[in-house]
């Protein structure tokens, strides 16, 4: 093809994107609706048409230099890269990344740099790393499309949040409860949904979480319902509180440090590090165990599991139970964390967010987890003052990683156990 | 009794606005088997184009009603189907026979995406309008007891049952419609057979965008209020509908619909309101425990 004839189609092309996006835009962008201040009953416009316009300009901008990326990638010859070496390149990868950023996570409270908000950012983004971890044993080892896993981070947190107001347990005790709990209602909830397949399960699991989070805008005597719960008690150093006095040794107390409201904000942090930690430690461990590999048969092959006798429902439920522990930690984690919980929190957004860190890390890849979470998180929490736009730039980067990399970041799915050793 | 037919009344005008959205859910996913998890925005979107419609026309105080109305529509068709189209040329067409997750997530991006671009550009307000469509038939009048078939209703149904003639027509008899339902049943065949694919799969979107925008404007309509967020609940509730219908069913998205809409309102007329949303769910997963292909699904036969 001439290059002029390629140039004329570029700006035939071009042209239709720009009607394209005036139609799309112009109504929305271009008429603000406000409520009228004369009458305070109809509607009135704000006119945007000029904001209108510039988007138009921008997509037609972006369009023209994704076509001359477009043409000189054709220029370019394709390269031939084996696809042995490039696993073994991602094989190392993986372990350089897992180090590094072990000691990275560990070392980061005390950078030069890391004052409180970046702490707190880290916790954060940690909290989402462990939720991650969480559901990829139910989405990337099982192959359980659960839409609703919110529903265990809520039911952990509230758990949390009632034995410790109710009862005045320590955190290390609610800890276990928590997940136990969420563990029971992963049980409760899969047993009568599991036979169901693929997206069946998917808008099934998407109910439940819808229900849950219902539940407890509604039962109000139970959980306080929209007011949710607050004045949760804050975790101790195994029994030494964090606070400037106490009739109890203080932490600061115990090691004779000044005190400082950093403490609690750093224990905090290597509390969900470790935390997280253990899930991802727990994951690597039980997908050699025979259950392990009994979830990512079934993934593969639900009909050859049954042929050679595994259970799928038993198999399942382990799985499904096992995720919603680690989501009911990280929810008491959270609630400890924030001492206030509330219906708010635990919508089908966050859902939506975990199983998209999980995708978008590549199915089943643990270091792809925390990369994308680090993405997505914390790239978005950094610009908390473009308020509006956090979410929309959100929804735009989910598009754009999935359509440039449609199996994840990190896509390499080792099998995880092998008839013969390799031999390289 | 006269409480009894008011709601079945109410239920009918709900649930022929899930229906249309349902329709839009279970095409998409009876022809290349994702759920479109924008597709309750698009509806969303809908709505909006059909209010800023109606605020432009001045729609409610001039004359000529009807005309205005038919304009709204066309403007929200119009407007709303380009989104269909916009939404499956981006964010889906790039990642078609990809794995199935891939898509799902490009779909919760998009629907992150819409939402906040209208709440960007519309505020997170909500928007009231004035009921443009007043008064009704009373056709019981018993002591306090009155049952009525507003005007509004009466007009969502006829819509409703015009649009749904309509597609189906074009569903069976037109050649479309047939390339419709090869795709549906064999993607990979029907492209050696010459069909355009990629053409019917964008179409599909375009239809399916097109009646959520009609429900988005009966929405308006109805319920007089709208704000960004109301295409998430609307949304999972159609596909509730799609799901308990049996999905890749264009009948029993229908059917489906009117059955979200006969337990909503039910359930809020003689239980709580506040669980309304609770019972919806909860007959889902009791239907796919007991037919787990929905009403009129055909069961998947497997294949080793």
């Amino acid at each position: 093809m001439s290059s002029k004839k390629n140039f004329s189609l570029i700006i035939k092309d071009l042209i239709f994107t720009g009607l394209i996006a005036t139609v799309l835009l112009i109504p929305i962008v271009g008429f603000r609706t406000e409520i009228s201040t004369v009458d305070s009953t109809g509607l009135t416009f704000n006119y945007n048409f000029i904001i209108a316009f510039f988007v138009v300009a921008f997509v037609v901008g972006v369009r023209f230099l994704f076509h001359i990326y477009w043409f000189s990638k054709i220029q370019k010859k394709p390269q031939e890269n084996s696809e042995k070496n490039k696993k073994k390149f991602l094989k190392k990868l993986n372990f350089y990344l897992g180090a590094a950023a072990a000691v990275i996570a560990f070392t980061l409270p005390f950078m030069p740099f890391a004052n409180r908000y970046i702490v707190d950012v880290a916790t954060l983004v940690l909290t989402y790393v462990m939720l991650g971890w969480g559901l990829n044993i139910v989405v990337g080892l099982a192959g359980l499309l659960d839409l609703g896993y919110v529903a265990f981070f809520a039911v952990g947190a509230y758990s949390y949040a009632l034995l410790a107001t109710t009862f005045d347990l320590s955190f290390w005790i609610c800890l276990p409860l928590a997940g136990i709990l969420a563990a029971f209602t992963g049980i409760l909830l899969g047993f009568p949904v599991l036979r169901l397949r693929g997206d069946y399960l998917a808008i099934v699991t998407l109910g439940f979480g819808e229900i849950i989070r219902l539940i407890l805008l509604n039962w109000y005597e139970f959980t306080g319902g929209p007011d949710g719960i607050s004045r949760i008690p804050r975790p101790s150093f195994f029994g030494f509180p964090f606070a400037r006095k106490s009739e109890d040794t203080t932490f600061h107390e115990l090691f004779g440090l000044e005190y400082s409201t950093m403490h609690r904000i750093i224990f905090l942090y290597y509390l969900i590090l470790i935390l997280a930690l253990i899930t991802n430690f727990f994951t690597m461990k039980i997908r050699n165990l025979p259950v392990g590999r009994a979830w990512e048969a079934l993934r593969e092959d639900e009909t050859a599991c049954r042929a050679i006798g595994i259970n799928p429902t038993n198999t399942k439920l382990t799985a499904f139970a096992i995720g919603a522990m680690f989501g009911g930690f990280a929810g008491s984690f959270f609630a400890t964390r924030q001492g206030f919980v509330s219906p708010e929190s635990f919508t089908f957004i966050e859902s939506a967010i975990i199983l998209a860190i999980v995708v978008l890390g590549g199915m089943g890849s643990q270091i792809g987890v925390v990369i994308a979470s680090i993405l997505l998180i914390g790239s978005t929490e950094l610009f908390r003052e473009l308020e509006q736009f956090r979410m929309l730039a959100f929804g735009l980067a989910m598009i754009i990683i999935m359509i440039v990399k449609p199996r994840g970041l990190l896509a390499n799915r080792e099998p995880s156990i092998l008839l013969n050793k390799k031999n390289e | 009794m006269e409480y009894f037919l008011q709601q079945l009344i109410n239920s009918l005008t709900l649930g022929s606005i899930y229906g249309l959205i349902a329709i839009g859910y279970t095409m998409v996913y009876g022809i290349i088997g994702m759920i479109n998890f924008a597709h309750g925005d698009v509806f969303m979107i809908g709505s909006f184009v059909s209010l800023i419609a109606m605020v432009l026309l001045g729609v409610g105080t001039g004359a000529f009603l009807p005309l205005a109305l038919l304009i709204v529509l066309l403007a929200a068709i119009l407007v709303t189907s380009v989104y269909g189209w916009t939404l499956e040329r981006v964010a889906y067409r790039p990642l078609r026979g990809s794995f199935r997750l891939a898509a799902l997530i490009t779909a919760l991006g998009a629907s992150i995406f819409l939402q906040n671009f209208v709440q960007v550009s519309q505020g997170a307000k909500i928007k009231p309008i004035q009921p443009i469509i007043q008064g009704g038939f009373t056709f019981f009048e018993n002591g306090s007891m009155v049952v009525s078939f507003s005007y509004l209703q009466i007009f969502i149904i006829i819509i409703t049952v015009i649009l749904l003639s309509i597609f189906s027509y074009i569903i069976s008899k037109t050649p479309l419609g047939r390339s419709q339902r090869a795709c549906e049943q064999d993607l990979t065949m029907s492209k050696l057979l010459g069909i355009n694919v990629d053409r019917t799969i964008s179409i599909t979107f375009i239809i399916g965008a097109s009646l959520a925008s009609v429900a988005g404007m009966m929405f308006v309509l109805y319920y007089g209020v709208i704000d960004f967020f109301i295409g998430f609940l609307t949304g999972i509730k159609a596909f509730t509908a799609a799901v308990l219908g049996g999905i890749g069913s264009i009948p029993g998205a229908v059917i489906g619909g009117l059955l979200i809409g006969l337990i909503e309102t039910f359930w809020s007329a003689y239980f709580t309101i506040e669980y309304k949303d609770v019972a919806v769910f909860g007959i889902l997963v009791i239907v796919l425990i007991f037919r787990p292909y929905g009403i009129l699904g055909k069961p998947e036969v497997e294949k080793v």
